[in-house]
């Protein structure tokens, strides 16, 4: 099994409060206002990072935007590689077609989340636009993918991992970086 | 991840089994009432046989569709147009289909037993859609999560299982999947028609269903299975129909919450009346819709993890 070392935490709860509330500004900026956008969380901790995103917009513009949730597992390129039981549904309540869909998640790493969420909310409709916002930007893609809004570029090993921790999952508002050493080897 | 290789009977499922079906199934619920592509490229590149080797309309359309839905490659093989008929023997069949490299058997057949049979010919997983008197295991998993949509939970609920329980490879798999999962389950019928063991799986046996149909909490209509009864098991239609049929005058005296299930296809006017079918109780049409959610499950489970034949 992987042993877990944490190294250094990255943002606390307050910088991760002054990340989310200028992610909300540049959406905002971006959109020219909060009209005609939806946020989806990809599932887990994108959805919780939503959530906080959309009350900020509402306190900047006045209007909340809708907040939905996106399941890819059924997307996944790697499956056959591990599977576990699925225990949260998709469920976006507003229409994607002609909406500025941002699709909300913890980290970006690989991209291959990201290719699976897009094909995934391609199914559900036609969105205007598609724009990615994330907590943290952490490097290594695989794929041709980038961020829209930053909270925070994170140089890292693919010997580490960079965690996001919530107050809704995980008790706490912070990031973390962790030094991985996996007696399984191989797997990014 | 299951705890079984293949899903051939509901005895070998795991309380932990049955609830990940449950669960993962929730979200095929969800594709399947989008408005939008009804469909996910989770089983793509693979290959699942559905051999049918008894006449099946609603069990057979439930699993195309759930494979289709999966993005899964589809071959159809059917008793009257198969090798099997032209005397070659199941074993080399599964054998021929195997070298050509499939990644699932779908069995549906008339025999107890041909399901496992097909596991020691193949390295494929293989799903049971009804062997004979002996399981179906599918059928059940529909019936649990149609049950569980309703109540919330399957534990300490009351289910009654009426009608031709000796016959039914139905009751087979439901009363011991119920049993699993924290069900009080109660076995009514006939005496001809009872199981042959009294403390089968534990559940509670009467031939009354006057006696017990106001305590329950799901009352499940069994099919009287006119073609595989030969020789008079029951006195007659009507008599069948006035002791253990569920009319309006039974359907009144049912508990508020209490919902009504049957497998299908309905003899109504036998085990069920038709307007008590048509009942806001009636959770019939729902099963259905449930069937293809939870079967996308369950190939989901099977056939995307390392337990598949590729990575062993």
């Amino acid at each position: 099994m992987e042993q877990f070392a944490p190294k250094a935490t990255i943002m606390d709860a307050d910088a991760m409060r002054r990340a989310m509330t200028r992610i909300a500004h540049e959406i905002c900026e971006h959109n020219e206002g909060a009209e005609g956008i939806g946020l989806v969380g990809i599932v887990s901790r994108g959805m919780p990072l939503a959530r906080i995103l959309a009350a900020e917009i509402a306190e900047i513009e006045g209007t909340r935007p809708p907040v939905g949730q996106l399941d890819i597992s059924f997307y996944r390129d790697d499956i056959g590689r591990h599977i576990a039981p699925v225990r949260h549904s998709t469920n976006i309540p507003f229409s994607v077609s002609n909406t500025d869909v941002i699709l909300v998640d913890d980290v970006l790493y690989t991209g291959r989340t990201v290719r699976s969420a897009l094909d995934a909310l391609m199914d559900l409709g036609r969105p205007r636009s598609v724009q990615l916002a994330v907590m943290v930007d952490r490097g290594h893609r695989e794929l041709p993918i980038r961020a829209d809004y930053v909270g925070k570029n994170v140089p890292s090993s693919r010997t580490e991992d960079v965690r996001v921790h919530l107050k809704d999952v995980d008790g706490e508002n912070s990031v973390t970086i962790w030094d991985i050493r996996s007696t399984k080897g191989g797997e990014a | 991840m299951l705890s079984v290789r293949h899903l051939i009977d509901t005895t070998s499922l795991t309380a932990d089994d049955i609830t990940q079906i449950l669960d993962t199934a929730r979200s095929f619920a969800e594709i399947n009432g989008r408005k939008g592509i009804k469909k996910v490229p989770a089983l793509r590149g693979r290959t699942i046989v559905n051999l049918f080797l008894e006449p099946s309309t609603r069990t057979r359309s439930s699993f195309e569709l759930a494979e289709k839905r999966l993005s899964a490659d589809t071959l159809n093989m059917g008793g009257s147009t198969s090798s099997v008929v032209k005397g070659e023997s199941l074993a080399d069949t599964i054998q021929t289909i195997d070298a050509m490299n499939v990644d699932m058997f779908v069995v549906r057949a008339r025999f107890a037993g041909t399901p496992q049979k097909v596991t020691e010919n193949t390295d494929a997983i293989v799903i049971n859609a009804g062997d004979g008197k002996h399981q179906h295991p599918t059928q059940a998993m529909l019936d649990l999560y149609t049950i569980r949509e309703h109540f919330g939970h399957l534990d300490g609920l009351k289910v009654a299982i009426v009608g031709d329980l000796a016959h039914s490879r139905v009751c087979g798999s439901l009363a011991p999947a119920l049993k699993t999962m924290g069900a009080d389950v109660t076995l009514v019928a006939p005496p001809t028609f009872q199981v042959g063991d009294a403390s089968w799986y534990g559940c509670n046996q009467t031939n009354h269903l006057d006696d017990v149909i106001e305590d329950m909490d799901v009352v499940y209509m069994l099919r009287v299975q006119l073609e595989r009864m030969e020789g008079a098991a029951i006195p007659s239609r009507r008599e069948y129909n006035r002791l253990y049929g569920l009319s309006l005058e039974r359907e009144a005296r049912m508990k508020p919450e209490a919902i009504i299930c049957h497998p299908g296809p309905m003899n109504r006017g036998m085990e069920i009346d038709a307007e008590v079918a048509d009942c806001a109780r009636s959770r019939i049409l729902d099963q259905v819709t449930a069937g293809v959610a939870t079967r996308m499950a369950e190939m989901y489970l099977l056939l995307g993890g390392e337990n598949n034949g590729i990575h062993n």
